[in-house]
């Protein structure tokens, strides 16, 4: 009996992944814990460890695969008693030509080429090239309704995460596919009345094949496409713009830092409006919750993502329960979350959920900007530069050091007058921050 | 923090929620203020079957004669037949507590009150033996069940005496010759049933215009039919205005269809529906949402308040005790952090009459009402083979399928043993099978069941032995 490895589920919302690096090849021995693969899904690289030992009897997904479904087959495991030694076959067994190949017969894939050669150790590559893997683990389990269901949508079940018992898809899977995925099988001609926009070759568009390069999509650029086109299309956002006068902010942290210092940390300013922001969000608590169809989700605590930008992409690690963490403790988990961030090396847990986000390209000299809003969060803070400039004192011109940022808001949740009282609750805190721990 | 889980009630919901919290590893307690296995073991599900089992069989001795047999003269000791039924609880209610004790469950005998508490209510219980304990626990799940609605206003309250509810019409001393059934729902139909077999005079009043109204109307009007065979007489329709007590019985005033009316009989079984037990427990100052006496929850019985959860009869309809211990299961499941199977399996109903009504899903007419296009299928027993051979050829089994995607949404059926049939239809349902799965399923021959298969082909046309 050999045993399946399986494609793992690195967070509850993971459907596929790319099959990034394989640490082993057939014939390797491994032990439960040992690192046998990577895997890179839409928002970061994991390890995958055995869990049995044993030896690795065959590769079958090849690295760089893209698109793998959790739980598909991409290895197998010698199990105990499968040594070198065949099983016996006794001489005057009628059917002794069949015994060595019981897998080939077994394997449900129609197509020849693709099933495992009949001899002992199978081949380790499988025949094909393109898209998903068809292993003999990718039959798909589905409830009888589900597929008729999916047959009348023009839906593939291979694209769909099953929720039932054992992975299996139920109505509520396809009912759930039917509002996102776009059919496969679209019947010509009715595709452009309802379906999603029709994309045009840039050949179509004037720019021949050839006088650019072509990066594929990788998980995260796809997650980005995906989740920030449904917003912008699917959230009513509207931006509020305020100015702050931060040099009361850049003289506390100056003092904060000199502080600190000898514990080695160092407070930014991000860091700072981060604090503020949670602190603010407690104060007008309307402005930290999501919408929902159910209704208004008023969130308990101000989990408060940063969006840190890799070199292919953004992530937004979370700071949980920012209200009730020091700026010392901020700092250190800010530096920490955006140096695993870039790394690839976040945990699910630690980029998945928050309830607001702050995004900050002040160091590139931006002065305003209005972010997209980072679904279900009702708002997001674009961070502008800080900068001096001219203001208006007691009637008299002065020189003040000024940040300009910007609340984009999801107007099914935080109306204007909610952006503005949060805004005005937030102003104060960065302009006088001792105010933070009143 | 003494428990992982405190379970207050002790029912079919609680005690098979605690078990389960004990085999997922959860150092549980229950408590109980009267009885274990709650209402459902000691005054509802199971003694009235064993009643039932007595009224069918002295009803089939008049029968015998049908199937060459023949004896001479009937007759019951009604003291005996109560103590069986009395009997069969006591057995099942022990049985609930080697269970307890077989999954190191702490029963604690009283009556809880909660107090407000972090990260969930505390529990103070006033012990049955005297004095009180305080626990704590990560979690408490209210299981506390129902009771018998009252409606003072127009008499229908019980007095223990000729005004009765589940309770008294389940150990009254002699066998009434005269009775008034307010309700006719399952429990109303069960008692009614039950006191006509041993001759008993029972009217059965119904406020809406068919009896066991959550049935389809096929069924409902075949129900009143069969009863009526039986000499059950029926006020449909019919709204109480008083339920009074005399000397030697009570007399209710109602009016039917415009029409004002009284009758007279020894006694009254008040079954007009079931109360939530959410009082006398603090809930109130916990802030609880309870919505018409009912605790509101989630899918997996989650309330507004941290660490409080709610299963069963006290978080509503419908009143069912294997709802209640589904209700619990995933309860208990979520606080475990399992996973949710997804499934929405449909809940059975059952109504131990003779003969049995059972159903699954939803009827026709709710079907049409949701906008759902219909494709309905009946067969009747008085042509099932099993049914022609055993004498038992009333009723008929109707299923409803959802005609655009061929999904069973509904079955529904009466006649001879069909509460042990409807389980078929419930796997079918839960498994999201669709009217071939039915047609391919290869029903024993000759069984009962049969009709099943066949009125699943009747729904497409196909049926086989019209």
């Amino acid at each position: 009996m050999s045993i399946d490895i399986l494609m793992p589920a690195l967070s509850p919302t993971m459907e596929e992944g790319t099959l990034a690096k394989w640490h082993v090849k057939p014939g390797d021995t491994v032990k439960a814990g040992d690192v046998i693969a990577e895997i890179e899904t839409d928002k970061a690289t994991m390890e995958v460890e055995a869990v049995d030992e044993g030896e690795i009897e065959a590769v079958l997904v090849p690295e760089g695969t893209e698109g793998v479904k959790v739980n598909a087959v991409i290895a197998k495991l010698k199990g105990e008693g499968d040594g070198a030694a065949p099983p016996p076959v006794k001489a005057d067994a009628p059917k002794a030509e069949a015994a060595p190949a019981p897998k080939a017969e077994a394997a449900p894939a129609p197509k020849a080429e693709a099933a495992p050669a009949p001899a002992p150790a199978p081949a380790p590559q499988p025949a094909q090239t393109t898209a998903a893997p068809k292993t003999d683990g990718d039959r798909v389990f589905a409830s009888p309704l589900a597929r008729r269901l999916a047959q009348q949508a023009g839906l593939d079940l291979g694209g769909v995460t099953g929720s039932g018992p054992h992975g299996r898809i139920i109505k509520a899977d396809i009912e759930a596919a039917r509002g996102k995925a776009p059919a496969i099988a679209q019947p010509a001609g009715a595709a452009a009345a309802a379906g999603p926009r029709q994309v045009q070759s840039l050949e179509q568009q004037g720019i021949p094949a050839g006088s650019y390069d072509l990066i594929p999509l990788d998980g995260m650029r796809k997650t980005v496409a995906r989740r920030m086109t449904d917003s912008f299309r699917d959230v009513p956002h509207f931006p509020l713009t305020i100015d702050i006068e931060i040099d009361g902010l850049l003289a506390a942290r100056a003092k904060i830092n000199a502080l600190l210092e000898k514990d080695g940390v160092k407070v930014s300013v991000n860091d700072m409006v981060i604090k503020a922001c949670a602190v603010a969000l407690k104060r007008v608590p309307e402005a930290n919750a999501s919408y929902t169809p159910e209704g208004i989700a008023m969130h308990h605590h101000a989990d408060i993502a940063m969006a840190v930008a890799l070199d292919h992409g953004l992530i937004t690690p979370i700071i949980r329960a920012a209200e009730t963490k020091g700026l010392a403790q901020i700092a250190v988990e800010t530096k920490d979350l955006a140096a695993r961030a870039r790394d690839k090396k976040l945990k699910p847990e630690e980029f998945q959920g928050g309830t607001f986000s702050v995004s900050n390209l002040g160091m590139f000299g931006i002065k305003s900007f209005a972010s997209i809003i980072n679904e279900p969060q009702g708002a997001i803070l674009s961070v502008g530069v800080g900068e001096k400039r001219p203001v208006v004192k007691n009637g008299e011109l002065a020189i003040a050091t000024v940040m300009t940022v910007t609340l984009t808001c999801d107007h099914r949740v935080v109306d204007g007058s909610v952006g503005a009282k949060f805004l005005s609750a937030l102003k104060p805190l960065l302009e006088e921050p001792l105010t933070m721990i009143v | 923090m003494d428990f992982d889980v405190i379970v207050i009630g002790a029912g079919p919901g609680g005690y098979v929620t605690a078990i389960r919290a004990s085999q997922l590893g959860l150092k549980t307690a229950i408590i109980e203020r009267e009885n274990l296995g709650g209402v459902c073991l000691n005054w509802g599900c199971i003694p009235t079957k064993a009643l039932l089992k007595s009224g069918e069989l002295y009803e089939q001795l008049d029968h015998l004669s049908d199937y060459g047999l023949a004896i001479t003269g009937r007759s019951y000791d009604f003291t005996k037949v109560i103590e069986r039924s009395r009997g069969v609880a006591k057995q099942l209610s022990s049985g609930v507590a080697f269970l307890m004790k077989k999954h190191k469950i702490e029963v604690i005998e009283g009556s809880a009150k909660l107090e407000k508490a972090a990260p969930a209510p505390k529990v103070v219980v006033a012990l049955k033996a005297g004095g009180s304990r305080t626990l704590t626990a990560k979690h408490v799940i209210l299981a506390t069940g129902a009771r018998a609605r009252t409606i003072p206003a127009v008499g229908l309250v019980p007095d223990g005496e000729r005004i009765w509810t589940y309770r008294e019409a389940m150990v009254p001393k002699t066998a009434p010759k005269s009775m008034i059934v307010i309700g006719s729902g399952a429990i109303g139909i069960e008692f009614a049933s039950f006191y006509r077999a041993l001759g008993a005079e029972v009217t059965v009043i119904e406020a809406l215009d068919r009896i066991l109204p959550v049935e389809d109307e096929e069924v409902s009007k075949a129900a009143q039919k069969a009863f009526e065979k039986r000499g059950l007489k029926f006020r449909v329709a019919a709204k109480v205005s008083k339920l009074s007590k005399s000397k030697t019985g009570v007399s209710v005033a109602l009016e039917a269809k415009g029409k004002a009316e009284t009758l007279e009989a020894e006694v009254a079984i008040v079954a007009v529906g079931i109360d939530g037990n959410v009082e006398d427990m603090g809930l109130e100052a916990l802030g609880l949402k309870i919505d018409r006496g009912h605790v509101v929850i989630d899918r997996h019985g989650v309330t507004n308040v941290p660490g409080l959860y709610a299963i069963g009869d006290v978080a509503g309809p419908p009143w069912l005790a294997h709802k209640a211990s589904h209700e619990g299961v995933h309860c208990i499941e979520h606080i475990a952090g399992l996973k949710d199977s997804g499934l929405t399996a449909p809940i059975p109903g059952c109504t131990y009459a003779n003969p049995q009504v059972a159903s699954v899903g939803l009827t026709e007419a709710a079907a049409k009402a949701a906008g759902i296009e219909v494709k309905a299928g009946r067969f009747p027993f008085r042509v099932n083979g099993k049914a022609i051979a055993a004498g038992e050829t009333e009723g008929f089994v109707k299923t409803v399928f959802d005609a655009k995607t061929g999904a069973l949404i509904g079955a529904h059926m009466i006649g001879a043993e069909v509460t042990e049939m409807i389980q078929g239809f419930a796997i079918a349902m839960t498994l999201e099978a669709t009217e071939e799965d039915l047609f391919e399923t290869v029903f024993a021959h000759p069984t009962l069941s049969e009709a099943m298969h066949e009125a699943s082909l009747d729904a497409y046309g196909r049926v086989l032995h019209i």
